[in-house]
């Protein structure tokens, strides 16, 4: 199977990139949870949004150096992303996938990126500390700069509304009832 | 004569042990789990779930190279010890068991996770009233057993106080668990199945499931698991052969109206760890 590799800041290519393909992803990328959504929505997004790529993540940083950076639930943030993509960011990048509402946001602008739950040292090992905005929130809700060096990823939502997480849901949940009724 | 307590020289003993325990089984996969999601990645069918099987494994060869934990979620210390019949069965244990979880936390490093149920006031040494949660039994050694229980998997457990007629419903509320939790407790899963006593002891039977070995699986065990795959959720719910690496059972006698079944969740970062504490 081919493997797409991107690099931030992206433009059109992510409108080509389907749901299940697999991808790497180089360049700078931007952690942001609940905390980070709701600040940025009032106080302004601390870098230039066009292109680029939010990481749902909340890492353990000491002295600079990423000890741990695994992706955290998404679907948290279902109602707090649409300020983004109408500003120009290209990818969200989280564990779990997305609901309906972000699935309309993406349509025709970007895409939705699987990181591997629980996959902490695999991050640490794959991502450099570039700097911090909005440190004010906390070490786990604070906007963190990351270089990404080749980090493997799943388009989960592409662009066209194709979202793998809801085509398995379905096909589990038919499943459950072919073996139990 | 009645002891009252255990000495200063076991109890320095025993923090070590537990921190030990702690820093082993947050950085190192157990064999058997590692040996299950290698022999689920040469089965699976899926290239993305291959891809996904591929992460995990590197994820774990790279947190032993660097000496980190597997999984930022470092998990709630879920704690069971033996006690040998020379060990007085005191408080002292359980103080030297919650000094080692406060260093581990240091030390590892550990997420601190433990907060207050209804404040959330974190404590910041993952200890607090109630926890660890530490399991006593008897036997011929003094051992500590740690297993760090993160929620993502722990939230998507479920409990059932079946009719005794519901036998056959055993094994669709296992299932049923499963296709709820979906990719939120990040698979491939392990489920600990506990089937009979009470209320509270089906739920300790679940998670005591979880320290059994996970390459062998009894008949009943391996038509659980075959059953939970055909869902298809696969590794993160992103679609696969592999929902589960192993389903693993635990019974106890019950009531005769009773039958009580509880499944509890376990992430694929099955982590556990077991320390001799010399005498």
């Amino acid at each position: 199977m081919n493997v797409t590799d991107l690099r931030t800041p992206l433009g059109e290519e992510v409108l080509s990139l389907r749901a299940g393909d697999r991808v790497t992803l180089s360049g700078l990328v931007y952690t942001a949870r609940d905390e980070a959504h709701l600040m940025m929505e009032e106080r302004g997004i601390p870098f230039d949004p066009k292109g680029a790529v939010i990481y749902h993540c909340g890492p353990i940083i000491i002295d600079e150096k990423v000890v741990a950076a695994g992706p955290t639930t998404s679907a948290r943030m279902n109602n707090l992303s649409g300020f983004l993509l109408d500003q120009g960011v290209r990818a969200l990048i989280g564990k779990g996938g997305m609901g309906e509402t972000v699935n309309g946001q993406l349509r025709g602008r970007g895409v939705y990126l699987a990181f591997t739950g629980g996959c902490a040292a695999l991050a640490a090992s794959s991502m450099k500390c570039k700097g911090i905005c909005y440190e004010e929130l906390g070490m786990a809700e604070a906007v963190w700069i990351l270089e990404f060096d080749r980090v493997p990823l799943v388009v989960g939502i592409d662009s066209e509304g194709n979202d793998l997480f809801r085509t398995v849901n379905r096909k589990a949940k038919l499943q459950f009832e072919s073996l139990f009724t | 004569m009645y002891q009252t307590g255990i000495d200063q020289a076991l109890v320095q003993k025993l923090v070590q042990a537990t921190k030990n325990a702690i820093m082993q089984a947050q950085i190192y996969l157990p064999p058997d789990v590692k040996w299950a999601i290698s022999h689920a990645l040469e089965r699976e069918t899926s290239p993305v779930a291959k891809g996904e099987l591929k992460n995990i494994l590197d994820n774990v060869s790279r947190a032993e190279e660097l000496g980190l934990p597997i999984c930022q979620d470092t998990g709630v210390p879920v704690i069971y010890i033996t006690l040998p019949p020379e060990v007085p069965y005191c408080q002292a244990l359980f103080d030297a068991i919650r000094e080692g979880v406060r260093i581990a936390t240091k030390e590892v490093p550990l997420r601190p996770n433990v907060v207050d149920p209804i404040s959330r006031e974190n404590t910041n040494d993952n200890t607090g009233v109630g926890m660890p949660f530490i399991h006593v039994r008897p036997d011929s050694q003094l051992t500590i057993t740690v297993l760090p229980k993160g929620a993502g998997a722990e939230n998507m457990s479920r409990i059932a106080m079946l009719l005794p007629s519901e036998k056959a419903a055993i094994p669709k509320f296992v299932t049923e668990t499963m296709l709820i939790a979906g990719g939120r407790p990040c698979p491939p899963v392990i489920l600990g199945v506990g089937i009979g006593g009470t209320f509270d002891q089906v739920a300790s039977l679940a998670k005591e499931a979880l320290l059994l070995p996970v390459d062998t699986m009894d008949p009943f065990e391996q038509d659980l698991c075959d059953t939970v795959n055909k869902l298809g959720i696969g590794p993160m719910g992103l679609g696969g052969d592999t929902t589960a690496l192993a389903v693993k059972v635990k019974h106890a006698f019950c009531h005769t109206a009773s039958l009580p079944v509880a499944v509890n969740v376990q992430c694929w970062a099955s982590r556990r760890a077991t320390v001799v504490v010399p005498l």
